[in-house]
């Protein structure tokens, strides 16, 4: 577990930067690290991470087909908002886990 | 009487179906199972297959061998579940009323789901491993391939049995090896995920394995489309992979029935409470195994354990009692690492992969997170404990549904 001071405040994070507490996200820190990750935020930005967000609070599982159906955006489109692994970067601005697998 | 139908008679339903029989009384309760198919394949054995590590046979049963008496097989096509009036409706258009339902019709790979990868290349220089034709097609092709670019590809996640392309990977180096022919083949394993490995702790003590065995990583790959006519794969961001010979895992899809029905997810999983079973469909419908769409690992060692929760769930359900939120997400799998070793890991919804023993804390015989040749003996012995005790719902000794955290180098790092 480590922190980090992002847009002012102290952040608990993993050794790869991901929040662990999405309680702790907020809007100033998230484009801080979009910021980190060579994104400027724009509106179609902060949609994705909203709809990123939702998933997750319920608890359902984010593969790229899924945003990709979401309505939301297309997976073209995603990869033009995140490019290079949209779904970790957004999932990092996002303030949610690293999508993982088993091991 | 009263009905308890189960769909699906793989390795979740087949073991429900034996557990059950024994918890449920006989002049109470009816048991019925349904599947269409006529054999029951040991799927774990698909990875040893393509190496001639397992022949065809070993791998097939009757699939009415281990439904015990007094559960009733109806071998038809399902068509969809009314839930409304608790009724499933078979291709035939005969219909099955039912108390309790519980869904174990699993998940099978859909090749159709990405563009060019089920067309005129398809078992020809594009395979798959998991199915029983893919495994044995890839099989005779291995024989006598000679050699190039070979990559092993994950179209995306989830999938079912998720180390079985890295396990594919390993098998191959040293299957090439044996035939003195590893200089000729490039081995490339290409993931949407960021790397091989994605838990901290499996990173660290595993990572060596690739460089060992000389595989090359691409990770963070969405694959777009198969361009067959250039030979290579490419993803949304313009990244491409070129390859002679593509061993790729397809998406991994659940049964059409549950889009005919109106409850499946966009990948046909069924919504289910992770802790309970339950579908969050309706109250007397229960689900199992790889149809699911509960974050826990789509494996035959997840079947088994989440079975015990389900057949005490299911007694509950009946007694009118509530139900044990007692599924912990455990999985347990040993990956082949190739040369006779093997890895063994245990975790489950909270705890990573760690080092330890198993199953006896301290003891082992068996190494948690670490190469060795017992654990490869492990995996084969395994078949065995399949066919015998796995699935006919006898308990396997030491293992535990729950996760045990004795013997397991467990610290405090919560990422």
């Amino acid at each position: 577990m480590n922190e980090k001071t992002l847009a002012g405040y102290c952040i608990r994070c993993n050794d790869q930067g991901y929040l662990t507490d999405l309680e702790q996200w907020n809007k100033e820190v998230a484009s801080e690290i979009a910021q980190e990750e060579g994104i400027s935020m724009t509106d179609k930005h902060w949609e994705v991470i909203d709809y990123l967000q939702d998933q997750c609070r319920k608890e359902v599982a984010i593969t790229i087909r899924k945003v990709g159906k979401s309505g939301v955006v297309n997976i073209k489109e995603f990869y033009q908002l995140f490019p290079k692994g949209p779904l970790k970067t957004a999932s990092k601005i996002a303030g949610i886990p690293k999508p993982v697998s088993c091991i | 009487m009263k009905e308890l139908l189960i769909l699906g008679a793989g390795t979740s339903g087949t073991m429900m179906s034996n557990s059950l029989r024994k918890a449920l009384p006989q002049e109470k309760w009816n048991i019925s199972i349904v599947d269409v198919e006529d054999t029951h394949y040991y799927q774990p054995g698909f990875l040893f297959l393509p190496f001639d590590i397992y022949t065809p046979k070993q791998l097939k049963r009757n699939i009415d061998a281990f439904i015990p008496k007094g559960v009733h097989l109806i071998q038809n096509k399902i068509d969809r579940i009314d839930k409304d009036q608790n009724t499933v409706i078979l291709q035939d258009g005969v219909n099955i009323r039912y108390d309790i339902l519980i869904i174990a019709t699993g998940c099978h790979i859909a090749p159709e789901e990405i563009e060019g990868m089920q067309g005129p290349r398809w078992h020809k220089t594009i395979f798959d491993f998991y199915t029983f034709d893919g495994a044995k097609n890839l099989r005779d092709k291995l024989r006598d391939w000679e050699g190039g670019k070979l990559v092993v590809h994950i179209s995306e996640m989830p999938i079912k049995c998720p180390v079985a392309p890295l396990e594919f990977a390993f098998l191959c180096d040293s299957y090439f090896s044996n035939k003195n022919m590893r200089d000729q083949v490039e081995i490339t394993y290409v993931t949407p995920m960021s790397g091989a490995f994605t838990k901290p702790v499996a990173t660290k003590e595993l990572s060596y394995l690739l460089e060992q065995k000389n595989i090359k990583i691409v990770p963070d790959f969405n694959i777009e489309k198969v361009d067959t006519d250039n030979s290579k794969i490419i993803d949304y961001g313009g990244q491409e992979v070129a390859y002679d010979l593509l061993v790729t895992v397809p998406t991994n899809m659940g049964d059409e029935m549950t889009l005919r029905s109106g409850f499946g997810d966009e990948l046909n999983y069924v919504p289910t409470n992770k802790f309970t079973l339950q579908s969050k469909v309706k109250e007397n419908i229960f689900v199992i195994g790889d149809a699911t769409d509960l974050p826990a690992s789509k494996a035959g060692s997840v079947a088994h354990f989440q079975s015990d929760t389900l057949t005490e769930n299911i007694q509950l359900y009946i007694a009118g009692k509530p139900l044990k939120e007692s599924f912990d997400g455990h999985s347990n799998c040993f990956i082949e690492t190739g040369n006779g070793k093997a890895l063994l890991i245990d975790f489950n919804y909270d705890q990573e992969p760690v080092k330890g023993t198993f199953p006896i804390p301290g003891i082992g015989p068996l190494k948690l997170l670490k190469e060795s040749r017992i654990n490869h003996f492990g995996k084969l012995a395994f078949k065995w404990i399949y066919w015998n005790m796995l699935i006919t719902g006898k308990p396997i000794p030491f293992v535990s549904s729950r996760m045990k955290l004795a013997g397991k180098e467990i610290s405090n790092n919560d990422d």
